[in-house]
């Protein structure tokens, strides 16, 4: 592992003006990924702020419903929040369905939204990547590609994102709080991860030296409604082959509102845009479910290895609707 | 074993930190290299080799410990983090001639083979033990809004960062229940 200092930042506009001078300096949270990625040589900073100590670990509700989520509250402590449980049971269950005990008692809020792609290719410093080294090629391209992408990758790059969390938050509307040198912002989660394009080593749209502060959920009384399907090789402890977060509104039988997105199947989290429009405003039936799901996956391209996850997401889309419209609405 | 360069040295100070932290309620200074992790530190500044090194990268949970009450893999902590935190340890667990109900449930109900991936079974059943007391809810949980019942499926599911290689797990839940039980 490269040598690097190491510096505990006094506040956010230090750790921002820190990270935007140093051009080889890394945020460091709960680690579980970077960490990992330091020591195959993946990443290798020369400087590490650390922001765990900064006071970002609260959740607070807000005055007119909502809820603010400081970046470096653990996903172990906001799985078990009771205002989540209850009113946002897709983030609960998305945090619950990741990692382990121990890693989600280390991992934060704003690092589980930046952590990078578990593309094998990436992690294997002997294999052809432009995401760890722009220009490389792409091994993933015509490999082993049966876990990456199926919607929106480029000839340059076929990750996908891994982030369970960040599905759920694209569901929910979820706003992120960023700190960047020349001030904080606002930026809707579905509009903080970039597509691969030509440029597959930049993962998001933040400034360099950005620093997520929080995220905020909106006041959606809807959300009580709402379900988290994860699809993984085994049971427990493993990243998803498929994942659909759903939010669905019924009026007798007529969906008023639904939110969908996807996890596993691009290079960001997948808000469904064009599968809530065929549902909304019809009589909720399973059949209309996979319709939906159709919609979306029209404009799917598939990879030599990976065109099972078409069936697959459309399946667990079915079944995650289906499951909320027969449920009882929650008290 | 995979991964990145492993050579690199330095002999820069600005790559060193002075570090404080209890372990097992003894307080320890150290000054170490940035990129010791916390399990190299137990095991190789301070003689405490019960957390053990299977993977490296935060996957088979045998170096599990306890950080500030929380169980963590200790491969994926960098100890320059822990100034003024808290760590115990497998050996931390009981004192050193007595076993804690939970190591006694393990010997009663032989649940190990080879022992490797014990400690790190035992520091997570420990923090697993008092997420539940909590009323933390886990992936199998029914109902998010109740405290969940302590079944088997529930212990398997929160136990799912620790691996056995000898398949030990039957007796593993069983060990576990059996301390919840008695709680």
């Amino acid at each position: 592992m490269r040598p690097f200092r190491y510096h505990r930042p006094a506040g956010v506009a230090e750790a921002v003006a820190v990270l935007a001078a140093e051009p080889q300096a890394a945020y460091l949270a709960g680690g579980t990924n970077l960490v990992d990625l330091m020591k195959l040589g993946v990443q290798r900073p020369d400087l590490l702020v650390d922001v765990t100590r900064l006071p970002l670990d609260a959740v607070e509700e807000l005055p007119g419903g909502g809820l603010r989520i400081g970046a470096t509250v653990r996903n172990s402590d906001l799985a078990a929040h009771p205002v989540v449980r209850r009113d946002y049971p897709v983030l609960a269950r998305a945090l619950l369905a990741a990692a382990s005990g121990q890693l989600r008692n280390l991992a934060t809020t704003g690092g589980n939204l930046l952590q990078r792609t578990r593309c094998v290719y990436f992690q294997d410093t002997g294999k052809a990547c432009n995401k760890r080294e722009p220009g490389s090629g792409c091994a993933a391209r015509h490999g082993q590609n049966r876990d990456l992408a199926v919607l929106d990758w480029s000839d340059l790059c076929v990750a996908t994102h891994p982030s369970d969390l960040a599905v759920a938050l694209a569901a929910l509307d979820a706003v992120v709080e960023v700190h960047e040198p020349d001030g904080p912002r606002d930026v809707p989660l579905a509009a903080l991860h970039r597509s691969p394009g030509e440029h597959p080593e930049r993962e998001t749209t933040l400034a360099r030296g950005a620093l997520i502060t929080a995220v905020r959920l909106p006041h959606l009384p809807a959300a009580r409604r709402s379900a988290y399907l994860k699809v993984r090789d085994r049971a427990s402890f493993a990243f998803a082959v498929g994942s659909v977060a759903a939010v669905l509104d019924l009026d007798g039988d007529v969906v008023r509102d639904v939110r969908l997105a996807y996890g596993a199947v691009a290079h960001r989290p997948w808000r469904a845009y064009r599968a809530e429009e065929e549902l909304r405003g019809r009589p909720f039936s399973p059949q209309l479910a996979a319709r939906a799901a159709d919609a979306e996956l029209a404009e799917a391209r598939p990879l030599r290895h990976n065109g099972f996850k078409l069936p697959l997401t459309r399946a667990i889309t079915v079944r995650a609707l289906t499951e909320l419209a027969e449920g009882t609405p929650a008290p | 074993m995979r991964g990145g360069p492993e050579s690199e040295t330095t002999t820069d100070e600005r790559h060193s930190s002075q570090v404080a932290f209890d372990v097992n309620d003894a307080r320890r200074e150290l000054t170490l290299d940035n990129r010791t992790t916390l399990l190299d530190a137990l095991r190789e500044r301070l003689g405490l080799t019960g957390a053990k090194k299977g993977c490296d990268h935060g996957q088979c949970g045998s170096c599990t410990v306890l950080l500030d009450g929380s169980r963590v893999k200790s491969c994926l902590v960098f100890a320059v983090t822990l100034d003024g935190r808290s760590v115990v340890t497998v050996e931390g667990l009981a004192g050193p001639d007595e076993l804690s109900p939970l190591q006694a449930a393990f010997v009663a109900h032989d649940a190990f083979q080879c022992g490797y991936c014990t400690p790190g079974q035992l520091c997570s059943a420990r923090g697993m033990l008092d997420e539940v007391t909590r009323g933390w809810p886990s992936a199998v949980t029914d109902d998010l809004t109740t405290p969940a019942e302590l079944t088997d499926a529930e212990i398997r599911e929160r136990m799912a960062g620790n691996l056995c290689r000898c398949a030990a797990y039957p007796h593993i839940v069983a060990a576990i229940r059996e301390t919840a039980t008695a709680r």
